[in-house]
């Protein structure tokens, strides 16, 4: 489920970028403070460990398929969510970098929707109180499977949401709803078993690493700021676009409803003129492609959708750049204060 | 992709990285920053347009030559990252059929217009990414990230897994070899099979981090890895190479190139 460059604007891109980095910057700061540098090597290494066991697949029973460790949630519950998010972060990177995997500029995306979810909404939340603070087998079970299955159902929301605000595929909203939230139901159970598979194995093998309370890990009261921020990000850019592709069509039924035609006749001189001259410049498929009897309708169509949605775009691209504004001075104030915590 | 195949990949890519020409020897930063720049200012353009994403092409192209990084591996990993893209493009032809142009007996929808934007933007979007990690190498990237503003626990943390990466894969890739040779036939584990591999990875795993972490306490670690290479700066160079690049994207994202050179040479046709 990784998020492509090609599907991707680069305004949706760069406001996930933005949510990403601040995430980032927070779980580094957070890090930061609770020194405690035996878990700098334990981050990588498990890293490595996830980037390794999503190669290794086995056969899932009576389906013929096979499935894999994603290894968001067992990260979480084995280094806390601010080194799990950093850890997830690098195992992306790498996947992006050297194969591909989505793209650099869709690594924001990717970050938050397999990051984010699974570190600070899948585990704090679910997998927490459900396997609570002395985890018996079958808390461990249901704990990490529905943990799982929601982090997995949330990550691929956020890539539905991501495409559809982006414009560049033409799937509308529903349908790939639709398509998307089974396949990741079945990869989240898979998941989620797997996890807990692991997790009960390590109970038994190393039980040491359960019920011991480690540093750095309690919560504090800014965290769900900065979690209600990102979401915060995430649904109005999602939000937004659905106005933006609302809107061309509110517009053209309130101008047929008004003028009692379905296109209004396009003034020859003024600012309407000026601005078509214009449109004809940068558009992309200039009038002589068009043929004889289909010229005229197509241009109609053509002025009123570049209206539309030339409006839309800026007051979308405006709307979500005061929100990546926001996202990224409150990281940079986050880190700030942090430092001015740590020195005072 | 199986480990050994995913392990010999990022190996090649490596190599490829550790050579040396004047690509190679440029901060990492200014190809980093370019690289971001080609991004955004290529795929913000509309979503039908083909001819204008050609010029994009020279980025990928001229990188990859002046740094001698094979086009056929470029190509090769671009066609490995299409089917997500591909998945979620085909519905283009199918959703959007309104008739934007004829190219003679042939007309052409709006939708196959963008899907096959779709496919040159995951095309460019992928070579330009794989000829950066060609031509700076993932250490230096990460560094040069650092040096831009990334936190250190964040570069530390990439430096770490990049170094355990080939560790544990190696380490997964014997037990996966040990396993083959024991049952016989070469079959996918079942689950039980799985969970007792994966378990004993993930105890191997732990017991490293413990190793590590002692070794790099008695060579008395600060927090940041060392630098091997001398750190270089963001000299006329590499003010050079981003002033041309820029100035370059700038105007092939600003001007309709293709469609001015085929109105020359449509002039040309009487």
């Amino acid at each position: 489920m990784h998020m492509a460059d090609a599907l991707l604007s680069p305004v949706v891109g760069g406001t996930m970028w933005a949510a990403s980095a601040g995430l980032l910057a927070y779980s580094s700061s957070r890090l930061k403070s609770s020194l405690d540098d035996h878990r700098v090597p334990l981050m990588g290494v498990l890293a490595a460990f996830v980037f390794a066991a999503q190669m290794i697949n086995f056969s899932i029973p009576g389906t013929g398929s096979s499935g894999h460790l994603g290894g968001g949630l067992i990260l979480a519950v084995l280094l806390g969510p601010h080194a799990a998010f950093l850890s997830i972060a690098s195992v992306l990177a790498v996947q992006a970098l050297f194969f591909a995997d989505g793209g650099l500029l869709a690594l924001g995306c990717n970050i938050f929707n397999m990051g984010f979810f699974s570190c600070f909404l899948a585990y704090p939340l679910i997998y927490k109180p459900l396997a609570g603070e002395t985890p018996t087998r079958a808390k461990l079970m249901a704990g990490s499977i529905i943990a799982a299955t929601m982090g997995l159902q949330f990550g691929a929301f956020g890539v539905v949401m991501e495409t559809v605000a982006s414009g560049i595929s033409e799937l509308p909203f529903d349908s790939f709803v639709l398509l998307m939230q089974p396949i990741h139901l079945a990869i989240g159970l898979v998941e989620g078993v797997v996890t807990a598979m692991l997790l009960v194995f390590l109970h038994e093998a190393r039980p040491e690493l359960f019920g011991v309370a480690r540093p750095g890990l309690e919560t504090r009261s800014l965290r769900p700021v900065v979690v209600g921020l990102a979401l915060a990000a995430m649904v109005v850019g999602g939000g937004l676009s659905w106005f933006a592709s609302a809107d061309p069509d509110g517009l053209e039924w309130a101008t047929a409803k008004v003028s009692g035609k379905g296109e209004l006749a396009a003034p020859e001189t003024g600012i309407h003129a000026t601005l078509d001259a214009l449109q004809k410049r940068i558009a992309l498929l200039p009038d002589y492609n068009f043929r004889g009897a289909e010229a005229a309708k197509g241009e109609a169509r053509k002025d009123a959708d570049s209206w539309a949605s030339v409006d839309a775009g800026t007051s979308l691209s405006g709307v979500l750049g005061g929100f990546m504004t926001l996202c990224l001075a409150g990281g940079v104030a986050f880190v700030l204060r942090r430092r001015a915590q740590a020195k005072a | 992709m199986g480990i050994d195949s995913a392990l010999h990949e990022i190996r090649r890519l490596d190599d490829l990285a550790s050579q040396d020409t004047c690509l190679h020897r440029l901060d990492a930063r200014a190809k980093v920053l370019a690289t971001l720049f080609f991004l955004v200012s290529m795929l913000s353009l509309g979503r039908y347009e083909v001819a204008r994403l050609l010029p994009f092409a020279c980025f990928p192209l001229l990188l990859a030559v002046q740094g001698r990084v094979p086009l056929g591996l470029l190509f090769k990993r671009a066609a490995l990252a299409l089917p997500f893209v591909l998945f979620v493009g085909l519905f283009n032809p199918l959703i959007d059929r309104t008739v934007q142009l004829h190219l003679g007996p042939l007309a052409v929808t709006g939708g196959m217009l963008s899907f096959t934007s779709i496919m040159l933007r995951s095309l460019l979007a992928v070579t330009t990414g794989l000829v950066l990690v060609g031509i700076t190498g993932f250490d230096q990237i990460c560094r040069a990230l650092g040096r831009l503003g990334m936190p250190t626990a964040l570069l530390v943390q990439l430096q770490f897994l990049y170094r355990y990466l080939f560790v544990l894969a190696d380490e997964a890739l014997r037990m996966l070899q040990a396993r083959a040779q024991r049952c016989a036939k070469n079959s996918r584990p079942s689950l039980r099979e799985y969970r007792a591999l994966l378990g004993s990875l993930l105890l191997r795993t732990l017991d490293r981090a413990g190793r590590i972490h002692q070794a790099m306490l008695c060579r008395g670690f600060d927090g940041q890895m060392p630098d091997l290479r001398p750190t270089t700066a963001f000299g006329p160079a590499e003010w050079r190479f981003c002033a041309v690049w820029g100035l370059f994207l700038v105007a092939i994202r600003v001007l309709d190139l293709p469609l001015y050179l085929g109105a020359k040479a449509g002039g040309l046709i009487p």
